[in-house]
């Protein structure tokens, strides 16, 4: 066993384990923090592979975007020191039942299946290469869905805005929760009365 | 034993129902979102295994964890700004509470 191979091991066993906190734990802000050294360690795996350049959007998207965002969101939102509430029991029992009946399965056919890998030369995954390809204009480019995600990014940034907006001159807080309770016997007793209305004459 | 193409696809295969397990019994909605994103993971490790033990004279593998990931940042960022949207009108982020928009 060389160095390699433990270093791969222990970025499994970082992923993994902070990946299983992360869902399980009910301190939100832990589950956020085991978010990230889950992602840490994907990008680990992805450095251990020789794909530098994606290990770095990996940490650069994830760890420094998307992470980031929803600490924020849990500053936001959350009050802090408060424990998720208590799953219910049978829930959590279905679903762990769920999961690993699915991952046996996926497990048992992936390692009874042989994959063939081609024989052909290497390309190198380097910047260069990537880039290239991703600008090539050519029948194995993909300079359309490189236009087609600026899109979509396009979209999702004024999306955003247009969601978090508030509207100017809007009340601050609106009144949303209408007592049903209360309401319905007046809305029943109008219908009554409407009614009452139009068949008296007859 | 030197890790191979069976050791990523083990990792992954975890990481996606550790994903699936994190989304089935979570009712707050950042977590439900983190586990998402732990599912996305998984797929990008599984494209870059492929590509790096299958079919190395290709770099179609790293195009998609490219736009994967591209298309994952976006989802998050319009996941979270519905988010704080929904806790401005409802003071709760619980999807049991945000029933209302089903009807």
């Amino acid at each position: 066993m060389n160095g390699a191979t433990i270093i791969f091991y222990l970025l499994a066993a970082l992923t993994l384990g902070s990946g299983l906190v992360a869902v399980t734990t009910r301190h939100i802000f832990r589950a956020a923090i085991s978010l990230l050294f889950s992602l840490i360690g994907v990008a680990g795996i992805y450095f251990w592979l020789d794909y530098q350049f994606i290990a770095a959007v990996q940490i650069v998207v994830y760890v420094g975007g998307i992470v980031v965002l929803i600490i924020f969101s849990i500053f936001l939102t959350q009050q802090s020191g408060e424990k998720l509430p208590q799953q219910k029991i049978g829930r959590v029992i279905f679903s762990g039942l769920a999961a690993f009946c699915g991952f046996v399965l996926t497990i048992v056919q992936v390692m009874h299946y042989s994959f063939t890998g081609t024989s052909d030369a290497a390309v190198e995954p380097t910047v260069r290469n990537i880039g290239e390809k991703l600008l090539a204009l050519d029948k194995n480019g993909y300079a359309l869905p490189f236009e087609v995600v600026s899109m979509l990014l396009l979209a999702a940034m004024i999306g955003c805005i247009v969601i978090a907006m508030r509207i100017p001159g809007a009340p601050k807080k609106e009144i949303r929760e209408i007592k049903e309770d209360v309401m319905l016997p007046l809305l029943v007793e109008e219908k009554i009365l409407i009614v009452e209305e139009e068949t008296g004459g007859l | 034993m030197e890790p191979g193409l069976y050791h990523l696809l083990f990792i992954s295969t975890t990481l996606f129902f550790i994903g699936v397990y994190g989304f089935l019994t979570r009712r707050n909605l950042i977590t439900m979102l983190m586990s998402i994103e732990l599912i996305l993971n998984s797929v990008n490790i599984n494209f870059i295994a492929f590509n790096k033990y299958l079919w190395a004279n290709k770099m179609d593998g790293v195009m998609f964890t490219i736009f994967v990931i591209a298309i994952a940042a976006a989802e998050a960022a319009v996941a979270i700004a519905i988010i704080i949207n929904l806790y401005r009108s409802h003071q709760s982020i619980d999807v049991e509470k945000a029933e209302e928009m089903k009807y």
